[in-house]
């Protein structure tokens, strides 16, 4: 008899990430379930201003295109999708996705998991002493409150396993956490209890390996990366799950990249914090006890995960308006191209002096020189044949932002030779829109799920 | 003898606020000792000293053959705020990696290490 094995695919890392990945992980061999992540911290409060705009969105638009593209699978094959695609909006979500079948003559069963927008509530919250402080800071949510775009919190699997055991063939959520949409399936599939904490660890390491798409299959590898094949047609990750929480990471056959022990070691320690304590709503997993080892050509297998009981909090994402930036960049070439830019960035900081304009901070970097590296990259900026003057200011005053993106040309006449890359012309103001992280009660926090 | 970090380690880094993680692999499970015994909080932070404005943590995850910092203050205020070009500490990673490590030379020699 052969072991239930769970399939998950992983579809998109982020929204932005490959349009095509969903298509090919339901065509280029069976998965159970695919999974898509399209929620970053800032992306909510993209959402939320294009929800004020027009009521109907406010939905990571990219996923319309993506189930229409796994449709059939979906209804003729069984697969089940689980996203984050619904932003701040999942029922308008849902909407569009019911559309889509209905235009290609399919009907669908939605799971739509609601609750975690705490924006409606927010005043309210904070009234009843909910202070929402900056998690880092320790400032309370009162010194932006006015200025506030969006406040989610990050929800766990429950939902989703309600969804699923409600035959939602595809379960739309708002901010679930990246993990959850991994771990919540295999949980369902299993019948995973509360508490099996190791289980859940196991399925949240599964989904931490999997939310960053081809990340764990090669993609952004630092080991042996000349040599890693055919990223051009790079196979995205699948977790082939156990009911004993052990998992094993593969991809398609016949894709490239690939899926080795450092592939996924290094995708384990992206974005870690103290590894004993990776907090998650149901569960925290204690990354020091992951075992790692090789399964054979593109399969990694993980195990020997330790668990523990969650936290009595939920972890809030919020966002704020905070001020304008700008950027502004110029080439210059050799000979001396360093200290010509370094001149035009005195000259460009005096014009801006003696304008009395004042910012919050204004940064020069030397693309070429020190911008990635700093004073660890040496000198070896000295002798570039060009380098890439690239000056950053932030003020909480629009005008003045606006004023410094007029000095960069002039440089081009005005200022030192050699200079070139003005194609783009002025610097585009951009409003920040900057992230705020909380914790609040879990108790605040009801989930809903409808079925449409 | 001079051992580049760069040779025999992998590395990935990424954000959280305006700290940086940067995440150290050994190549060979036979090299994470040494690894672990060089790369102290203390010689992280000099390696890093004048490039970030806050402290360093370190954690071991021998299980991965791995070390973790979190390197504070990194990011000129994270995120959006960010000006720099790595406002998300992508390449924190490679940084790390520029440490070259004074290895004895039958310490090198016994574990095979390729030299600088």
């Amino acid at each position: 008899m052969t072991e239930r094995v769970v399939r998950v695919a992983s579809g998109q890392g982020f929204w932005g990430d490959s349009l095509d990945a969903p298509r090919q992980q339901v065509e280029n061999g069976p998965v159970d379930y695919l999974m898509l992540d399209y929620l970053a911290e800032v992306t909510m409060s993209i959402l939320q201003k294009q929800k004020e705009r027009d009521p109907a969105m406010g939905y990571a638009r990219d996923f319309v295109g993506a189930m229409d593209s796994v449709l059939d699978a979906v209804t003729e094959r069984g697969v089940r999708v689980v996203a984050n695609a619904g932003g701040v909006n999942p029922p308008a979500c849902a909407t569009a996705i019911q559309a889509v079948a209905k235009k290609r003559g399919k009907s669908l069963r939605i799971g739509v998991v609601t609750g975690d927008d705490l924006l409606p509530r927010l005043n309210e919250l904070v009234e009843q002493g909910h202070a929402l402080a900056h998690m880092e800071t320790g400032e309370p949510l009162e010194t932006v409150r006015d200025r506030v775009l969006s406040a989610n919190a990050y929800i766990g699997s429950k939902p989703i396993v309600e969804a699923l055991s409600r035959k939602a063939q595809v379960v739309i959520t708002g901010r679930s956490t990246d993990t959850a949409l991994t771990m919540a399936p295999i949980r369902f599939e299993y019948g995973w209890k509360d508490t099996d904490y190791d289980r859940l660890a196991a399925g949240i390491v599964a989904g931490h390996i999997l939310e960053c798409g081809a990340q764990s299959s090669g993609g952004n590898c630092q080991y042996d990366w000349r040599n890693i094949p055919d990223l051009a047609n790079v196979g995205y990750p699948i977790a082939d799950a156990y009911e004993d929480g052990s998992f094993v990471v593969t991809k398609h056959p016949n894709t490239g990249g690939r899926v080795s022990v450092q592939t996924v070691s290094e995708q384990l320690v992206y974005e870690m914090g103290d590894p004993h304590g990776y907090i998650t709503p149901d569960v925290i997993a204690d990354f020091s006890t992951i075992r790692i080892e090789d399964a054979g050509p593109d399969r990694v297998r993980v195990f020997g995960i330790k668990g523990y009981a969650p936290t009595d909090k939920l972890k809030v994402s919020i966002a704020y308006k905070s001020g304008y930036k700008a950027v502004g960049t110029l080439v210059y070439s050799w000979p001396d191209a360093l200290e010509k830019a370094q001149l035009a960035d005195r000259i460009l900081r005096e014009r801006l002096e003696r304008l009395g304009l004042r910012f919050d901070e204004i940064l020069t970097e030397f693309v070429g020189a020190s911008a990635t590296h700093g004073a660890l990259a040496g000198d070896a900026g000295r002798n570039a044949p060009e380098i890439q003057l690239r000056v950053g200011v932030r003020s909480d005053d629009r005008a003045t932002v606006e004023r410094f993106t007029r000095e960069i040309a002039p440089l081009v006449l005005n200022g030192p030779p050699g200079v070139t890359g003005f194609a783009g012309g002025r610097p585009k103001v951009e409003e920040i829109v900057a992230y705020w992280p909380a914790l609040i009660d879990k108790t605040v926090v009801q989930t809903h799920v409808e079925i449409v | 003898m001079k051992v580049r970090l760069l040779d025999i380690a992998h590395a990935r880094s990424g954000d959280k606020g305006d700290t940086a993680n940067v995440g150290v692999i050994a190549n060979r499970p036979e090299w994470f000792p040494l690894i672990a015994r060089e790369l102290t909080q203390e010689r992280v932070t000099q390696h890093f000293a004048g490039t970030i404005n806050g402290e360093v943590d370190r954690f071991e995850l021998p299980n991965l053959n791995a070390l973790n910092f979190l390197l504070h203050g990194a990011l000129g205020g994270g995120g959006t705020l960010s000006l720099k070009t790595d406002a998300q500490g992508k390449v924190y990673s490679t940084a790390l990696l520029r440490m070259v490590l004074d290895v004895p030379d039958a310490e090198a020699r016994a574990l095979g290490l390729p030299s600088a």
